[in-house]
């Protein structure tokens, strides 16, 4: 009985070692380099027609070789709007502002009541209105996240062509014909 | 009883060495106070490292690993600040000072005030009005330990930042933790407090 037990122990041992070392071996396969083939990256405006700007036209089983990231523009000069009543885009960065149920960091400056120490734009009255009209002591709570319509404008360069006019763009007399 | 006993206590200090001669006595008491003090220096330099923070779970899960999302603990330059960089002072008295109220913490940590992210949460306002109210009573000095004003080049700052701080900073009108609150760490529910 009991040297049957140490032969079923021995056994068993024998068995994880080479299961072990089986998945070891597994390992080693898998820990091999993949084989990376970059693409280099190809101008933007090589592929600005291609509809696939993302993967700018790489094939399915390659990796194309990523972009440099974006960074935010921070220069604080206001852009125009493209319509009317387009949320104007935010000039400067907004990194690790804190906008959720405890703090407005947006509030901060662009509050009505802080505007002026900050020489900020003050968001406007509509702002501070609920559905009803009724205008409150402050940001109503519909308008609270910024972000959902204000957004940072980034230098990346544009992956497609955009024709977008402007709304004072297509409205604008047409240049007179050159002579 | 006592009394007796105490007197003959008092009497044993007062009286010459009987056995040790003075060099021994003053040598011997000279290397023990280097030792002490040298105990003493290490144990408190011990206790002022990020990873003795940290060593609690309730600054780990909590304040530290908000940290790390910030520019505090990762940014361009590789430089950071450590916990005691920000929440004790470097100079030796203040230092000493701040580890003495620093037993109150020791009393939270045993008492577990706030041993659970709830409690935490809850008690969140208190803990960050008091590191607001000793950086606004010392003019925010354990912010300008690194960001010194006079070598701060606003024109490198965003055109924003570098004409609110010239109208505020330089003017002493306001300090660091009147508009720079929260950054290291989430805010805690802000109605009420002025910012700015």
């Amino acid at each position: 009985m009991k040297t049957g037990m140490v032969v079923l122990a021995v056994v068993a041992l024998g068995v994880g070692i080479f299961v072990g070392r089986g998945f070891d071996r597994a390992d080693e396969q898998v820990l091999q380099p993949p084989t990376t083939i970059t693409v280099a990256t190809p101008k933007v405006t090589e592929l600005s027609n291609s509809i696939d700007a993302m993967r700018r036209g790489a094939a399915l089983n390659i990796e194309p070789e990523s972009l440099p990231l974006a960074r935010v523009e921070n220069a604080d000069i206001k852009r125009g709007r493209a319509y009317p009543m387009q949320p104007p885009t935010i000039p400067h960065a907004i990194d690790s502002y804190q906008v959720d149920q405890n703090s407005n960091r947006c509030m901060l400056c662009h509050g009505q009541a802080n505007a002026q120490n900050f020489q900020a734009p003050p968001v406007s009255v509509t702002h501070y209105m609920d559905r009803d009209g009724q205008v409150l002591a402050e940001i109503s709570a519909r308008r609270y996240f910024c972000v959902q319509c204000h957004v940072v404008q980034t230098d990346a360069p544009t992956l497609v062509d955009n024709s977008f006019l402007g709304a004072d763009e297509i409205l604008a007399p047409t240049a007179a014909p050159a002579e | 009883m006592i009394k007796d006993r105490l007197r003959s206590i008092w009497k044993l200090l007062n009286s010459p060495s009987r056995h040790f001669s003075l060099m021994f006595l003053t040598l011997g008491g000279f290397i023990a106070g280097i030792v002490f003090w040298g105990g003493f220096n290490t144990t408190l330099e011990a206790t002022n490292t990020e990873a003795f923070c940290t060593s609690c779970h309730e600054m780990k899960d909590n304040v530290f690993e908000e940290l790390k999302t910030t520019i505090h603990y990762s940014n361009r330059s590789g430089v950071r600040a450590t916990c005691p960089d920000c929440h004790v002072p470097h100079n030796w008295t203040d230092k000493i000072a701040r580890k003495m109220q620093a037993s109150k913490e020791v009393w939270g940590k045993v008492f577990g005030t706030i041993d659970t992210r709830e409690k935490f949460m809850a008690k969140r306002r208190e803990l960050a009005e008091h590191e607001w109210a000793r950086l606004k009573a010392n003019d925010s000095l354990e912010c300008r330990n690194c960001h010194n004003y006079d070598s701060m080049d606003l024109t490198r700052q965003s055109p924003r930042a570098g004409s609110i701080h010239e109208r505020y900073l330089i003017s002493g009108e306001k300090t660091c933790i009147d508009c720079h609150k929260g950054i290291a760490h989430k805010l805690p529910d802000m109605h009420g407090v002025p910012e700015g």
